[in-house]
């Protein structure tokens, strides 16, 4: 493994991608999941009357930005597999690293997600490390930054995760 | 509105524990998790691919699912008035079915910035056995007092 980053994929680094739009609009029925299996009885998601008084209106839990822009397991027409964080998918495939986690992830809010908002997403690469050796295998740290805004164009948030592609080891 | 519990900002001093949570870990756990989030990807359902692929002992919690617990565990604390800005953690070992995950958290700094919001920064993370498996450190917004409410706050005058 070379410690060189192949030209077409430095040219990836800094340049936005895949500029996407949630697949429906935000919904209760998703946010009553999450909190279900995380047993989060916050009232602001289950009581319309303390989330008008609070929130103006129901709102979902800001920790489920990134679930709003991950695509269904399958939808007609769809003849590819479909993945979130796509530049993450690339990245693993350009780079020859089968196998990739999230080491670290850091998210900062701004507007709240409404019921009803439609959002839209970018992604950006920003950072590709050089090989290092980890106790998974051989690869290579990379960051990559969502950035989402809502149907005003308000930033509602942004997603930052350092993610390891590797090699197991033979 | 229902009689709801609230926590102000003078109620909050730095160095200041949370109260524990204890989780019982089970494959329901983390596959409820993985699904609710929308995380299809199989190291969080099917354990032949966890370990056959992966490397890994089982299926195990994913990402998004380890970012509602440290919600739900903070939220508990604040109640519905806490507004989280910013939250960051680092995944330094994986939580599996059969563990027993422990969320606890310190307040490491109380300050209130230059648009007069009121913060909370803390120190949180989910142990098994007594190991960290994931580092955490968020800032919450909470009210000054009764009239205050950060969810109002938008544009300049929310700077997480």
């Amino acid at each position: 493994m070379t410690d060189e980053i192949p030209a077409a994929v430095q040219a990836l680094i800094g340049v936005p991608l895949y500029d996407e739009q949630t697949e429906f609009d935000i919904e209760m029925g998703y946010v009553h999941n999450t909190c279900a299996a995380v047993e989060n009885g916050n009232p602001l998601f289950w009581d319309k009357e303390v989330a008008a008084a609070i929130t103006g209106g129901q709102i979902a839990p800001p920790t489920m930005l990134s679930v709003w822009f991950r695509p269904h397991y399958w939808a007609p027409g769809a003849s590819v597999d479909r993945k979130a964080l796509q530049a993450h998918f690339d990245l693993k495939e350009l780079l020859n690293l089968p196998e990739a986690v999230v080491t670290s992830n850091e998210t900062i809010f701004g507007e709240p997600v409404r019921i009803g908002d439609t959002l839209r997403v970018r992604q950006t690469i920003k950072s590709i490390s050089g090989i290092k050796k980890t106790k998974l295998g051989e690869g290579r740290f990379w960051v990559i930054e969502v950035e989402t805004t809502n149907q005003h164009g308000a930033h509602v948030g942004t997603d930052i995760y350092t993610c390891l592609g590797y090699r197991r080891p033979e | 509105m229902p009689d709801i519990h609230i926590l102000t900002i003078d109620q909050v001093s730095e160095g200041q524990d949370l109260p524990e949570l204890h989780v019982d870990v089970t494959a329901s756990t983390v596959v409820l998790g993985a699904i609710a989030s929308r995380d299809w990807r199989p190291m969080h359902h099917d354990k032949d691919f966890a370990v056959g692929r992966n490397g890994m002992k089982h299926i195990f919690i994913n990402t998004p699912n380890n970012a509602a617990w440290f919600e739900r565990y903070i939220t508990d604390w604040t109640g519905p008035m806490g507004r989280l800005g910013r939250i960051t953690f680092q995944m330094k070992a994986s939580v599996f079915p059969g563990d027993t995950m422990v969320l606890s958290g310190q307040v490491k700094q109380v300050i209130i910035d230059d648009v007069g919001c009121a913060w909370v920064d803390l120190h949180l993370a989910v142990s098994v056995d007594s190991k960290v498996a994931t580092g955490c450190t968020a800032r919450v917004a909470l009210p000054k007092d009764k009239d205050d409410n950060p969810w109002t706050r938008k544009g300049d005058q929310w700077k997480p």
